[in-house]
């Protein structure tokens, strides 16, 4: 038996005795999928409210603390020339 | 927001179970050889397909002109790649010797099997879907077939008069 012939034969043990097909398949997928893209739905949108959140905080922070301005000097210079 | 989506969503609904009513038939053949199960009695296939189908759905705005049948045999094939090495470890042994067809045949070897031959997909296809390389891909179906035509050699005498069913 030869190449063609071997997968010819294993297409037909494969294609016998087709499965029926449940009645409640259907529902039962559609239940799951809307369950499942609620739940996308609802962490997409936590993502972005933290992300949001953490958007609104370092404004904030940066708005009060003002790292960008230079902290008054801690020593006297030396005072010259007086 | 909800009174925009709603006609949307229907409108999605009905193509989900138009694809359902087509393809649940020939997507469950394919999950039942997969697990070896009965046909009659396939809980785990039925799972698997209820699994992928409800993946396809929630991903079906996303399709972009993809064929739905693709998408849902991608997932049946890795969900049951997943499972199939947390269930029987990574040698692929059955515990419990299911009672399909394909029941002598280790998981990967059914499933590299029924995605070439049943399914028709093509040999780079394959690889590319379970990770694998092309040869690997031909050397595990050509050792599928021959353990599935040689052993089976005396019922594949009876099957082979049936062969007309052949799609």
């Amino acid at each position: 038996m030869n190449r063609a012939e071997q997968e010819a034969a294993a297409r037909r043990i494969l294609a016998q005795d087709p499965p029926p097909v449940p009645a409640g398949l259907y529902a039962d997928a559609l239940r799951r999928g809307t369950r499942m893209l609620r739940r996308r739905t609802l962490a997409r949108r936590a993502l972005w409210l933290l992300l949001l959140a953490a958007a609104v905080a370092f404004t904030v922070w940066a708005l009060t603390v003002r790292p960008w301005v230079q902290p008054p000097s801690q020593t006297t210079p030396p005072v010259t020339g007086w | 927001m909800r009174e925009r989506q709603a006609p949307h969503g229907t409108h999605r609904d009905r193509e989900f179970e138009a694809f359902v009513a087509g393809a649940a038939g020939r997507l469950l053949h394919t999950a039942t050889l997969l697990t070896a199960e009965d046909p009659q009695h396939n809980p785990g296939a039925c799972r698997l397909l209820t699994l992928a189908l409800a993946e396809t759905y929630a991903g079906w705005d996303r399709l972009r002109g993809d064929d739905p049948y693709d998408r849902t045999r991608q997932c049946l094939a890795g969900r049951f790649a997943r499972e199939a090495w947390h269930r029987y470890g990574p040698l692929g042994r059955t515990r419990r010797r299911p009672p399909g067809v394909l029941a002598a045949l280790a998981p990967h070897e059914r499933l590299v099997l029924v995605l070439r031959l049943h399914e028709g997909v093509a040999e780079e296809q394959t690889a590319a879907l379970l990770g694998l390389p092309a040869e690997r891909v031909r050397v595990l179906c050509d050792r599928a077939v021959s353990r599935l035509t040689h052993p089976a050699r005396r019922p594949a005498a009876a099957v082979g008069g049936s062969g007309a069913v052949a799609s």
